[in-house]
């Protein structure tokens, strides 16, 4: 994808460097094809063979894909997860966007630059770090923030983690851990729509809003697409969230909570990893075909 | 990785670099594959298992927080052995930590700890279809040894008359309760269930905001409704259990803590929980709980100062023929069929389920080990701690209620999930109980147990 860009480079320096940069491109693409054969295709192959596969490794064609799904906890997994991902993909689109163009907005004074950095900060941390970060926050009895969870009406632990407030504490969890790169990523490429298209607008009398809506949003799409994609996948993936939770309140809230937690019941708990294998397939499934929608739908490899 | 500077033509150096990322690549994917392969060669059987041919080497310890003290001190004792001390949770609240890994460590064919504590007494009904834990009684620990255990002790690690774990305390629950309070407030302390609802009425009366016991403990059905006698979790097979959750005996416990939660006599929070320890400590007046209360709980958690807390037997209903109470946990400690150091691992084990030295002098909970559950009575009289003596355990360890057993499932958890969210939201426990059951059913039959209701 970001291939195209490289070759805008000056018309002497390609010639030059031609052979030399063939060869480079074909060293990385090597050895990215071979740790992605290593730790992408290679245990998908795995997996699916598992998944169709019993314990001692005959053929059993959709049996583990019946019993899971036949598991009393799977259709409220899923539940969890479909609705996690509306929150997560909707929040994720509106605030990244929005912050991006208001960052784009302040142009490129000091303040942008701290904010940019300030956006990132979260992201920076590893997952489940981040995640105790939240669970401290998010006890009344220990958070910094315990006056306004008290405004709330949480006064206890047990209160702000009822189940009907989960999806929600998800999305705000990975909003602050994920969004900051997406809202650089999201500035980095309003930063590439060229000045002359922009002044064209201003020339034409377009405001912010208009500005945005029509010239910077819809140039942002491949981006925005891109992103959504990632964030699908990365979200039916959920796992570490809830895990961690379901830790944290000792077994009261997110257990068996999301199909990822599910397959890995499934392996550990119940030593039936070809059962967890068919899950997971199911969950590779539903994330290309989501993938392939958008793609197909957005004109993504279309060329500009 | 490996950039030569030396190099004189980039295109060489480049060339180089491929070849040293291929190389590397190749080497990753060798690697992921071979790990999957385990050996079982050289294996000899004795003692009841084949043995992995036995090396020198660091002695491998798995023991959660307050275990912590027991391999410390082995150590300390015991300079002259490598120990490798792992602190994991314990399987805490049913974490299943310990068989994921195992589960894990199977497929990799390496790993195990030669040791592990577990505060759960459901491992047998995993660990030795995972071919995890050594039998014990076929010739590393003695009879004589195994003989000395409080009766009944063993029986969660007893499978077909095959012994897989030794346990580390008995956890028979108690009426604990805070001595110089009860007489500052001129109450006795009650014997029978009636009596401590009408006490814990009057305690939300008189003194609101005092406790007479806490709720919101994931083993909160092992403290009330196991010692009522309640059917939830009685265990009649390897693969089947009966479940009923509604009988007289577990409604009138459930409906005792419903008007003692209602009139907040009762906490929800959970003893562990950051707001008990923050806001209830000082106001608790009486607190049924395990054995293992009195150390960790509260005078290691809770801080509460010596001579204020004693115990006292378990209430019982009135007109029930015999006492009757309930438990929670109570460790086992297992032995790993991997171990290549089982010489040393068996003398840790041994060591640490008998020796005086920590179950009855460091021990936090009441000792499995008869011989050590005398001593530790004597210590923690001599401690001066407590107020009165620890008699009421002695008593208890032999009235704990047979009919609720350890399955696979994890009856923690489930209540943990079912249960405690409805409490938090000022559901009651009466109405929750079909759900309660069904919760039990489903795990119970996931888990492919046979199941009688």
């Amino acid at each position: 994808m970001t291939l195209g860009h490289s070759a805008s480079g000056s018309a002497r320096r390609r010639l030059s460097g031609t052979d030399r940069q063939s060869r480079a491109g074909i060293a990385f693409v090597a050895a990215y094809v071979l740790l992605l054969i290593a730790f992408g295709i290679l245990p998908t192959g795995y997996a699916v063979y598992f998944a169709f596969t019993d314990a001692g490794g005959t053929f059993t064609g959709f049996s583990n894909f019946v019993t899971t799904a036949q598991d009393f906890r799977f259709m409220d997994a899923v539940g969890h997860v479909a609705l996690y991902l509306l929150f997560w993909l909707v929040s994720l689109v509106v605030f990244v966007v929005s912050l991006a163009l208001l960052l784009h907005r302040l142009a490129s004074g000091s303040l942008s630059r701290s904010l940019r950095f300030l956006f990132y900060i979260p992201g920076a941390l590893a997952g489940a770090a981040s995640v105790l970060v939240w669970l401290f926050m998010l006890d009344p009895t220990v958070s910094p923030v315990s006056s306004l969870l008290g405004t709330l009406g949480f006064d206890t632990f047990g209160e702000v983690i009822a189940p009907g407030n989960l999806p929600l504490l998800f999305t705000v969890i990975a909003f602050w851990t994920g969004a900051g790169g997406w809202i650089v990523v999201i500035y980095g490429a309003l930063n590439n729509i060229p000045t002359d298209v922009m002044e064209a607008a201003r020339i034409d009398g377009a405001g912010a809003w208009q500005t945005a809506w029509h010239i910077q949003i819809p140039m942002l799409r491949k981006w925005i697409v891109y992103m959504v994609i990632l964030a699908f996948a990365g979200g039916a993936q959920l796992f570490v969230e809830p895990q961690l939770l379901s830790l944290a309140s000792v077994g009261v809230a997110g257990r068996d909570y999301s199909l990822n937690q599910l397959t890995y019941d499934f392996a550990f708990q119940m030593n039936n990893v070809n059962g967890a294998a068919a899950v997971s397939v199911e969950l590779l499934v539903v994330s290309v075909s989501a993938a392939a929608v958008f793609v197909a739908r957005s004109g993504f490899f279309d060329a500009d | 990785m490996t950039v030569n500077q030396s190099s004189s033509s980039p295109k060489r150096a480049l060339g180089r670099k491929r070849a040293a990322s291929l190389a590397g690549c190749a080497v990753t994917v060798l690697l992921t594959v071979t790990a999957c392969g385990g050996g079982t060669a050289g294996k000899t059987t004795k003692d009841g298992f084949a043995q992995a041919p036995q090396k020198d080497g660091a002695l491998t310890v798995w023991v959660d927080a307050t275990r912590m003290d027991a391999a410390k001190l082995y150590q300390q004792l015991h300079p002259e052995v490598k120990l490798d001390i792992v602190s994991y949770d314990g399987n805490a609240n049913g974490s299943n930590y310990l068989q994921t890994k195992v589960q894990l460590f199977n497929r990799t064919g390496k790993g195990w700890p030669d040791v592990v504590f577990s505060s759960q007494n459901n491992e047998t009904s995993w660990a030795v279809d995972a071919g995890f834990a050594a039998p014990l009684n076929k010739g590393l620990i003695s009879e004589s040894t195994l003989g000395k255990f409080a009766k009944g002790a063993n029986d969660v690690c007893t499978v077909d008359g095959t012994v897989y774990c030794l346990r580390n305390d008995l956890s028979q629950a108690v009426l604990w309760y805070n001595a110089p309070l009860m007489k500052k407030f001129g109450y006795t302390v009650p014997t029978t269930w009636e009596e401590y609802q009408k006490l814990g009425t009057k305690v939300a009366k008189e003194h609101p905001g005092y406790l007479v016991g806490d709720a919101g403990d994931s083993f909160t059905p092992e403290i009330y409704l196991w010692a009522s006698k309640c059917g939830a979790n009685h265990i009649t097979g390897p693969k089947s259990v009966s479940v009923n959750t509604t009988s007289e005996n577990c409604t009138r416990m459930a409906t005792l803590l419903d008007v003692l939660i209602k009139n907040k006599s009762m906490s929800i929070s959970g003893v562990f929980s950051t707001d008990f320890g923050k806001n209830k400590a000082d106001k608790i007046l009486l607190m049924p709980g395990p054995a293992w209360y009195g150390g960790a709980v509260f005078k290691d958690t809770l801080k509460v100062p010596a001579q204020q807390i004693g115990a006292a037997p378990m209430p019982q209903w009135q007109g029930d023929d015999a006492p009757s109470t309930g438990n929670v946990g109570g460790g086992t400690w297992l032995l790993s069929q991997h171990s290549t150091h089982l010489k040393a691992a068996t003398d840790f084990l041994k060591w640490v389920t008998t020796d005086n030295a920590y179950q009855a002098e460091k021990s936090p909970g009441f000792p499995a080990y008869a011989p050590a559950a005398e001593a530790w009575l004597k210590q923690q009289d001599a401690s001066g701690y407590f107020a009165g003596d620890l008699s009421a355990l002695s008593a208890a360890a032999s009235q704990v209620w047979p009919e609720w057993g350890s399955g696979q499932f994890s009856q923690e958890a489930i209540w943990a999930a079912t249960v405690k969210p409805g409490l938090t939201q000022g559901k009651s426990i009466v109405s929750m109980l079909p759900a309660w059951q069904d919760s039990i059913v489903k795990h119970a039959k996931s888990n492919g147990y046979k199941v009688e209701q």
